[in-house]
């Protein structure tokens, strides 16, 4: 169907999961500023976006054909034993990410932009390959907001920030200048 | 023996104990059960009504983009030749979102009017979904609509909001290929005039019917010659 | 004397929701609806009372099995619930509404992801009664809502010149386009927030200046 490239640029820049669908804004904002963090953070999501992705074709081809009202508790239910799968794997191969991301792997569970993932990809019909370049970009752009909108944050740590402003209401505001930054992206791909 | 009391008197007073995992499974299939109940009534209930929208707005795009048209059926894509598609007579199976169909437009008479053909295509933004009505004997394009578009408010959603736009779709040109041209020189029958700063949607435009018409062209020639259909005369 | 005290109560859990303890401007919960689907004030109001329907069924039902629910479970029985009513929530509007379900899209679904739905449960209506429940439901909805309304007015106002699909402005005005594109749900919510912020801190200035 689609250019396999098409997807993937689209979901990491041109319609980016964070910055204009406004998908995993909770860890976007919540993310305590540490560039080092965004990025663990960033894969984590990759990787169970990956997952997510596979598991949500295979339910979607096999399984919600003949029931699609169970579409979104299987998808949950998937995303959740994902997230623990994640999570007992990392705590064995690597136990310094898995301390250092904390509470934020169990917190992927609710984080929109997984659950939005699985609905987009099956409500476009993407098959196998397109749906896993799809999670792929997808969770690129989740990681390539959040470590941009990280370093933004550390460099206004420094700065006098008015009280009013602090907080939640500066950080949307810096990220709708981010967001309007990546609406430059459209019309990346055309003849 | 006083600390033993003790701790017996403790344990008698905290009663929670740890609930039998038999208990908890249980407890998940009874909400589990429930659950299914409820959502299995809600799809009985709303399935035929979903399915008769969807239908009436399939229906709507068709008769927009086939003029008098007053019936309709579809058709199916299978090894280069154009089948009637079945509709599934159990219903059981959702619909089968890789499947490309086109659906031949008949008039009063019966008499074939031409073929809605519906495609999409990567635009400015998004993808732009569109359905746009073929004559084949003229092997003219003779109506558009836009199904879909998430395009610039503003200018890339001209497409479906100029007027001046869609005129381009009223005896388009299919051969030998569509060609946009800037707005105002518009010379010869197979070619688009783009909107004024939107040049990236219109082009796409352009691209999403020639894709579309490269994959249908043959089959739809085939088909007519196949069955030797009755094209309705054009009232000129 | 006691019937006094319940009234109070339960006007204090249905008022808290809208303005004390309002889910988006207070406890920025649920934003990713907030800001996705206000371009247009009908689709705000529309996410609004989906957002009602699923938190007030959830709530009534979560309150009623309070008892049978064991608690190691209960997060898993609790997504289950609200998972079906949000089920029945996207398969009525497509029903009743396919334009409005069309806009509104996979966000719909995405309602069951909203923490402020399972926040309430965990926090209220497992350790409350149905009655009670059903006021914090209404008031969180009606404070998610209002919230909605909040943002999605402006923004359907400034970025289209029209409200609720009325056009309110002649041919002239030029629409702020902004507004209806993603960098407008940003600076809207982020707008309110500091008048938010701005009001309570200004009320903590009036309130020192009374205290001396």
């Amino acid at each position: 169907m689609d250019n396999l490239i098409w997807i993937f640029v689209s979901a990491l820049l041109i319609n980016n999961f964070t910055l204009s669908y406004f998908l995993g804004l909770c860890p976007f904002l919540g993310v305590s500023g540490k560039l080092d963090t965004a990025f663990r953070l960033g894969l984590a999501n990759i990787f169970v976006m990956l997952i997510t992705a596979l598991s949500a074709y295979a339910l979607n081809t096999w399984v919600l054909v003949y029931a699609p009202y169970l579409r979104l508790i299987s998808f949950i239910i998937v995303i959740a034993s994902s997230v623990q799968f994640v999570e007992m794997a990392l705590k064995k191969l690597s136990p310094d990410l898995f301390k250092a991301l904390g509470i934020f792997l169990p917190l992927i569970t609710t984080n929109c932009a997984i659950l939005g993932l699985a609905l987009f990809s099956t409500n476009k019909g993407y098959g196998f390959v397109e749906g896993m370049i799809y999670a792929l970009g997808a969770g690129g752009g989740v990681t390539l907001a959040l470590v941009l909108f990280a370093g933004i944050r550390e460099e206004t740590r420094i700065l006098n920030i008015p009280n009013v402003i602090k907080g939640t209401a500066l950080n949307l505001i810096i990220a709708g200048i981010m967001s309007m930054a990546f609406m430059g992206f459209a019309g990346l791909f055309s003849s | 023996m006083d600390t033993e009391q003790q701790h017996i008197e403790i344990s008698e007073l905290t009663p929670e104990k740890e609930p039998s995992s038999l208990k908890l499974v249980l407890a998940l299939g009874i909400a589990g059960l429930l659950s299914g109940i409820i959502l299995v009534a809600t799809y009985t209930y709303t399935a035929p009504i979903i399915k008769a929208n969807k239908e009436a707005a399939m229906k709507r795009a068709i008769f927009k983009v086939l003029p008098n048209c007053a019936s309709y059926s579809a058709l199916k894509l299978t090894n280069g030749k154009l089948e009637e598609k079945v509709p599934d007579a159990d219903n059981k199976k959702e619909e089968d979102k890789e499947e490309l169909l086109v659906y031949s437009g008949f008039n009063e008479d019966k008499e074939l009017i031409g073929f809605a053909i519906p495609g999409s295509e990567p635009g400015f933004q998004d993808i732009i979904g569109v359905i746009f009505g073929y004559n084949a004997t003229g092997k003219i394009i003779i109506g558009f609509e836009v199904l879909e578009s998430k395009e610039t408010p503003g200018l890339g959603d001209k497409i479906f909001k100029d007027a001046d736009f869609q005129t381009n779709f009223t005896a388009l040109a299919v051969e030998p290929e569509i060609i946009s041209v800037k707005k105002g020189e518009k010379q010869n029958p197979n070619e688009v005039e783009s909107i004024t700063g939107a040049t990236i949607s219109s082009k796409a435009i352009v691209k999403l019917l020639n894709k579309t018409m490269l994959i249908w062209q043959e089959a739809i020639d085939k088909y007519i010659k196949e069955n030797n259909l009755n094209m309705a005369q054009k009232d000129e | 004397m006691s019937e006094l005290v319940e009234k109070s109560r339960s006007s204090e859990e249905f008022l808290k929701g809208l303005w004390k303890e309002n889910p988006v401007f207070v406890a920025v919960l649920g934003m990713c609806p907030a800001l996705a689907v206000t371009n247009t004030a009908m689709n705000g109001l529309a996410m609004g009372l989906a957002t009602t329907f699923v938190l007030l069924s959830s709530s009534i039902l979560v309150s009623s099995l309070k008892s049978v629910i064991p608690k190691q479970v209960r997060i898993t029985a609790y997504v289950i619930i609200i998972a079906t009513f949000v089920t029945v929530v996207d398969f009525g509007l497509a029903a009743i509404s396919p334009a409005i379900h069309k806009e509104l899209g996979a966000f719909i679904a995405l309602i069951v992801v909203n923490c402020l739905i399972l926040g309430r449960q965990e926090a209220f209506a497992s350790k409350n009664t149905i009655g009670l429940s059903v006021l914090d439901a209404l008031g969180m909805s009606a404070g998610f809502t209002f919230a909605m309304l909040c943002i999605s007015i402006p923004r359907e106002i400034l970025g289209s010149g029209t409200l609720f699909n009325m056009p309110l402005f002649g041919e002239s005005f030029e629409p702020w386009v902004i507004m209806i594109l993603p960098p407008g749900g940003f600076f809207m919510l982020g707008f309110l927030l500091l008048g938010f912020n701005w009001y309570a801190q200004k009320r903590k200035e009036r309130n020192l200046i009374k205290q001396n």
